[in-house]
């Protein structure tokens, strides 16, 4: 098992005059949000919220608007200070770091990328995409270079002399995230950062973002409150309530086994064919039978929008599913699809 | 037991008059042992406002219109302002009054100069600390609203009449607006930029040079406006304790009741402003150019 790049333990931020104080009614005697705003007037931002971050994957927090989910990503890199709790990144205690450690932290091992852009409004797209390279004391040539790879990637060649303010909403975080990619860090953080683009451009960000991700294996915080958006780019989801964890899991198990109420409020509309894998319906062969002859193979990741139309034309409605390494995980039939569907 | 109610119970005028006079002494033995070396300590200042002063009335008069019109365009890029600046330069100097000008231009600048130096770092400071900016912010007031008739006794006092004096008493009056609005562009600046400046690791004073200023940059260019304006509007109060230049003849006019020497030189310092304020604010609106074009 590899070592989780980040880790969270039992992290706990509470907002108010005397959060100390109000420390142990939280998490010795589990009171609730709106219990512990009602009588001591301070607000649950993070309620003992654990997660282990792996490193290359893309790791979804979500979550309503209120429910901790940009509080919880902004401890990561300190921009907030936790309640309680521990936070290691890399095996090192984060929280334990002094200013100068920190800002060794944020120059070079994550970068950020934010839900309004945060750009700087007086500088050109080159300079902000430069900022953390400048940040770091880059020097001005080096800095060139690296900014114009970034710009090309991100598709924003011959941008680079416009200032944010002459940009549409899309390409203003396409600047944003090739700022953040442009400092090398391991670790990206990003805040809600495709949530205010329109939806068609949201989903071209989101494209870029994979596609990049294919090849740079980053590992990357991605909040959302948006499940579509945490479906599609997720490797793992964690549901956050309330500043409390609801559920943790990859899209199958969230779909297919919601944990509450809360939870299936929100899978309720989404297209559970283009989420459901073969891998979640594979029945495992009995032991030492060889597989029946004649039927057709498809990948364990195949989803079954495109998987059904394969089984209704197989015999018996059945199909062998493959894992990724060639190995065999057993048969899904029609009719299980179709059950999974309707959940 | 009326007499209570009507006369306000003040202090005796015996123990008034004694109090007065005590911090009087206080201040004048204060002033002897230390206006010597307050002068000393002011001389470099008299020394830099003099030479400005020669060095602008030196100049022939055809290179002054020049850079008058030269920094008029640099400033503000439009032949309007450009030439009315040098038209208005052109009547001052037919109108004879081209020397009192070149006085009062060279301690508007001084003035101007001085606030910006001692000004933006006290505004800074304002903005990066709330004790700082509850400290500083009364002492603001009193020195836009005493009136300067106040503080003039005991600049006098202490240094006599002369160009320092006045000089300071400029400084005080002016200085206020960039202090405030250094310190209130700085803390306008978006708290998002801020946070995305932290999250990349940016220090202190890589915020401070690379983000806060240049984004309070019109705010504390406004400032700096507000400041050359009330300098100006200083001028005759300075003449009073021996500053030269439009000043003068103003307040000739006012205790000869000559009408229309007191309109020419006051019509004068009225051309001075108008042009510091049209260049200097078309040139903060340059500063920030970058906002408001294209999309939002």
């Amino acid at each position: 098992m590899t070592e989780p790049k980040i880790r969270i333990r039992n992290l706990y931020k509470i907002f108010g005059d005397h959060p100390d104080r109000v420390l142990p009614l939280v998490r010795d005697e589990a009171m609730g949000k709106d219990e512990l705003l009602e009588k001591h007037n301070h607000v649950l931002g993070v309620n003992n919220v654990s997660l282990d971050i792996f490193p290359k994957q893309v790791q979804v927090v979500m979550g309503l608007s209120g429910s901790g989910k940009s509080t919880l990503i902004r401890h990561i890199n300190r921009l907030i200070d936790p309640t309680g709790g521990e936070l290691t990144v890399d095996g090192e205690d984060v929280l334990a770091m002094d200013e100068t450690q920190l800002r060794a932290l944020r120059r070079h091992k994550m970068s950020m990328v934010f839900q309004k852009f945060a750009l700087l409004p007086h500088r050109t797209i080159a300079e902000n995409v430069g900022y953390g390279l400048e940040v770091q004391g880059m020097a001005d040539a080096e800095i060139a270079s690296h900014t114009q790879h970034w710009i090309d990637r991100v598709g924003l060649s011959g941008y680079e002399s416009h200032y944010p303010g002459q940009l549409s909403g899309g390409m203003q975080q396409r600047v944003g995230l090739a700022r953040g990619l442009a400092t090398d860090a391991d670790i990206l953080l990003m805040d809600e950062a495709f949530s205010a683009l329109d939806p068609l451009i949201r989903y071209d960000m989101q494209s870029i973002l994979l596609e990049l991700q294919n090849e740079l294996h980053k590992t990357i915080v991605f909040i959302t409150h948006d499940l579509d958006e945490a479906l599609r780019l997720g490797d793992d989801i964690a549901i956050l309530r309330d500043g409390g964890m609801v559920q943790q899991g990859d899209a199958q198990q969230i779909v297919l086994k919601p944990a509450d109420d809360y939870i299936r409020d929100f899978i309720k509309d989404i297209n559970r064919a283009k989420v459901i894998r073969l891998r979640a319906l594979a029945e495992p062969l009995p032991q030492g039978a060889a597989p029946p002859e004649g039927l057709p193979t498809l990948p364990a990741a195949t989803v079954l929008d495109d998987a059904m139309l394969a089984m209704s034309g197989a015999p018996g409605q059945t199909v062998l599913v493959e894992r990724q390494d060639g190995t065999l995980a057993g048969t899904a039939t029609l009719t299980q699809a179709i059950e999974a569907l309707h959940g | 037991m009326w007499e209570f109610l009507t006369e306000f119970p003040a202090i005796g005028r015996r123990d008034l008059a004694v109090m007065k006079k005590a911090i009087d002494e206080a201040f004048k033995g204060f002033s002897r042992t230390y206006g010597e070396s307050l002068e000393n300590f002011f001389n470099p200042l008299l020394k830099f406002l003099v030479w400005i002063e020669k060095l602008l009335l030196a100049t022939p008069w055809p290179v002054i219109l020049v850079v008058v019109g030269g920094l008029a365009w640099l400033g503000s890029r439009s032949w309007k302002i450009t030439t009315g600046a040098v038209l208005a330069f052109v009547v001052i100097g037919v109108f004879d009054m081209w020397e009192d000008t070149m006085a009062t231009l060279a301690i508007i600048s001084v003035a101007t100069l001085l606030c910006i130096v001692i000004g933006i770092p006290v505004g800074i400071l304002m903005a990066r600390s709330e004790r700082m900016q509850q400290l500083i912010t009364p002492v603001l007031d009193v020195m836009q609203t005493i009136p300067s008739f106040v503080y003039l006794i005991p600049v006098v006092m202490l240094l006599g009449i002369g160009k320092v004096p006045g000089l300071i008493a400029v400084l005080i009056y002016a200085i206020p607006p960039v202090v405030r609005l250094t310190n209130l562009g700085i803390r306008l600046v978006d708290s998002e930029v801020l946070e995305a400046a932290d999250a990349f690791g940016a220090s202190p004073r890589q915020k401070l040079f690379g983000v806060q200023l240049p984004l309070a940059l019109p705010n504390i260019f406004a400032g700096v406006n507000q400041t050359i304006m009330m300098a100006l509007s200083m001028v005759v109060i300075a003449s009073m304790i021996g500053v030269k230049g439009l000043g003068v003849p103003v307040l000739r006019a006012i205790s000869n009741q000559y009408l229309a020497l007191g309109l020419m030189n006051g019509l004068a310092i009225v051309a001075l402003a108008i042009i510091f304020d049209r260049v200097s604010q078309s040139y903060g609106k340059r500063l920030q150019a970058y906002r408001g074009q294209g999309n939002d």
